[in-house]
């Protein structure tokens, strides 16, 4: 009787461990399950070249979209993404950062060569014709939106989405972070994506 | 003896006005503006925008409004907000910013800030800044920014 009681309790450990064990991970972002992978898109590097999502297959890659005059969003964004490469250490070279422009007016390669490197130096800034743009925008149901401001001296403003998102090794749109989210959690996906 | 009185009565109500001054002194009215943790963000070198935060706290009994700012450092000086609205940041120039009696305004990354246009320089990292802030009753209050990498 007593050694049955021992069982049972042994037998309760352990189950509780297993589930433990078995609980799925939780993202800090929303999680996308694309079936398919997303299309291709070739736009404009700062360096001068083409530069195409294939080109990073195997990696995961954290896609923003934004302009180097928003002042205070893009910045903070882009020092946590740094941040989140900071706190993965080694792991960082399995991710890669693009920033696409939504102001190419303003955003030649030139001045996003400088700027993204401001902030880490394998971030890769995007640039293209407003098509373009507004092509990969769409898709990734980015909006955004040129507005005149006639009371400030900076001429126009573009209101935009401010989420990054991330593609997996395989091309698979993955999880969306809101503006805002911590380097910490999304270091910890990321993480969890390099080594699952 | 009622002279003697008269001035005493003269005495007293002369203590009683000026410790009445003195109170009056000690808790002032009208707007009382301090700050705290002022700085910037470093600027890359093709960006000609920059930010100043700061902490705006009024300890006055009466609200002020800051209605405008003014750097060396920038060839303007706006006040923005950013506000999020469903996932898209927008920013939009402000008129000025109420600062409520008692009341404390936190300008930082993604909400209000003092827009640097039109940098001379870029922002780099170790640096001061003058900035001068224009509070509609409490009037001019310079102040320095610390740049630091964001």
């Amino acid at each position: 009787m007593k050694s049955t009681r021992k069982l049972v309790i042994v037998f309760g450990i352990l189950l509780g461990l297993g589930a433990c064990g078995l609980r799925p991970y939780i993202f800090h972002g929303t999680l996308i399950q694309s079936p398919d992978p997303v299309p291709d898109f070739t736009l404009l590097g700062h360096m001068g070249q083409m530069v195409s999502l294939n080109d990073f297959r195997g990696q995961l890659v954290v896609l923003y979209f934004g302009y180097t005059v928003c002042p205070d969003v893009c910045p903070t964004t882009l020092a946590e993404l740094r941040r989140a490469r900071e706190v993965l250490g080694q792991s960082a070279d399995q991710v890669q950062v693009l920033m696409i422009t939504v102001d190419p007016e303003r955003d030649t390669a030139e001045v996003l060569a400088d700027y993204v490197t401001h902030f880490d130096p394998t971030f890769i800034g995007l640039t293209g014709t407003p098509d373009e743009i507004a092509a990969v925008a769409t898709y990734y149901g980015v909006f955004y939106e040129r507005r005149e401001e006639e009371d400030s001296a900076l001429g126009y403003l573009v209101d935009h989405t401010a989420t990054q998102m991330v593609i997996d090794q395989e091309g698979h749109l993955k999880v969306v972070y809101p503006f805002g989210t911590s380097a910490e959690d999304i270091a910890a996906d990321l993480e969890y994506m390099i080594t699952h | 003896m009622r002279i003697f009185s008269g001035s005493r009565i003269f005495l007293l109500l002369s203590i009683t006005a000026l410790l009445a001054v003195v109170s009056c002194q000690a808790v002032p009215a009208g707007p009382q503006i301090v700050y705290r943790d002022v700085w910037g963000p470093t600027s890359p070198k093709s960006v000609a925008n920059g930010a100043v935060y700061l902490v705006i706290e009024n300890k006055g009994s009466e609200a002020d409004r800051l209605i405008g700012a003014s750097s060396p450092v920038a060839e303007t000086v706006e006040l923005h907000e950013h506000f999020n609205e469903d996932g898209v940041m927008k920013m939009r120039p402000m008129d000025g910013l109420d600062i409520p009696a008692k009341g404390t305004r936190m300008l930082k990354p993604g909400g209000y800030h003092i827009m640097l246009i039109g940098l001379l320089e870029p922002l780099e990292a170790g640096n001061t800044i003058s900035v001068t802030l224009m509070f509609e009753k409490s009037g001019e209050i310079a102040l320095e920014a610390e740049i630091r990498e964001l």
